[in-house]
């Protein structure tokens, strides 16, 4: 028998949700608001050379790539599932479309954490 | 006499289902909840695109910076913060649903206090993000 494929994409829509319902506001505050707006947060608080070393620090890196792939993930799992309602088909496009783009923007994140 | 059945080839009634969760606020608020992932797909994007310019050196790096400065971007932002918020509170509504059943001695724990307790984790993980900005820049 074939072994379905759905738990691993549901863990990866779970890991994703829990984390973006956890630090998502409080991400989209500091780096989408105060920050752009000097609220709040120190004024070179995302300037290049801190933000250099800290994206060469490996922790740093793997936390940035775990966000922004869950986050992927969770968002790609959510919209093909939600596709239905829309009265849009579920079919093989869909699927390719919306995992593809997940996994589009993961190789594009590490790529970018490898080369920093 | 019998009544004259339809013509064969007449198609059945079929219930529109256009705009179908438009008829109901809890379909309006399911919709909603749906809706966040778009939000949360957006904000990866905005996300990759920064890692993409950090890499590149310090000109694309506060290309980027001052992109986020644009009144467009702060809009938008501002209304990825409130879909986040909605994710948030509707990630811990679901979740007692969604989880399986846990049993203090022979006690379910009730889903009213799974959610509290989820909203309660959102502030402790969303207030130590932001005093760990401080720190990293201490």
């Amino acid at each position: 028998m074939k072994r379905s494929n759905a738990p691993i994409f549901w863990l990866l829509f779970g890991a994703g949700g829990m984390l973006a319902a956890l630090f998502g506001p409080m991400l989209v505050f500091i780096t989408g608001i105060a920050a752009p707006l000097g609220w709040a947060l120190p004024a070179d608080l995302l300037s290049y050379p801190r933000m250099l070393a800290l994206a060469q620090h490996a922790l740093a890196k793997a936390a940035f790539l775990l966000v922004i792939a869950l986050f992927a993930w969770h968002a790609a799992h959510r919209i093909l599932h939600s596709l239905h309602d829309l009265g849009i088909h579920k079919g093989v496009l869909a699927r390719s479309a919306c995992y593809g783009s997940a996994a589009l923007l993961t190789m594009v994140a590490a790529a970018s954490l490898v080369a920093i | 006499m019998s009544e004259p059945r339809p013509a064969p080839n007449r198609p059945a009634y079929v219930r529109p289902m256009q705009g179908w969760w438009r008829r109901d606020p809890f379909f309006v608020r399911y919709m909603l909840r749906e809706a966040t992932a778009v939000a949360v797909a957006v904000y990866a994007v905005v996300l990759t695109l920064g890692l993409v310019c950090l890499a590149q050196g310090e000109a694309a790096w506060n290309g980027w910076l001052a992109a986020l400065r644009n009144p467009a971007s702060l809009l938008l932002h501002a209304v990825l913060f409130i879909a986040m918020i909605i994710h948030a509170k509707s990630w811990f509504d679901i979740m007692p649903k969604t989880m399986p059943m846990i049993f203090i001695g022979a006690r379910r724990l009730s889903p009213a206090t799974i959610t509290r307790t989820g909203w309660a984790a959102t502030l402790l993980a969303c207030a130590a993000l932001f005093a760990a900005m401080w720190a990293w820049h201490a």
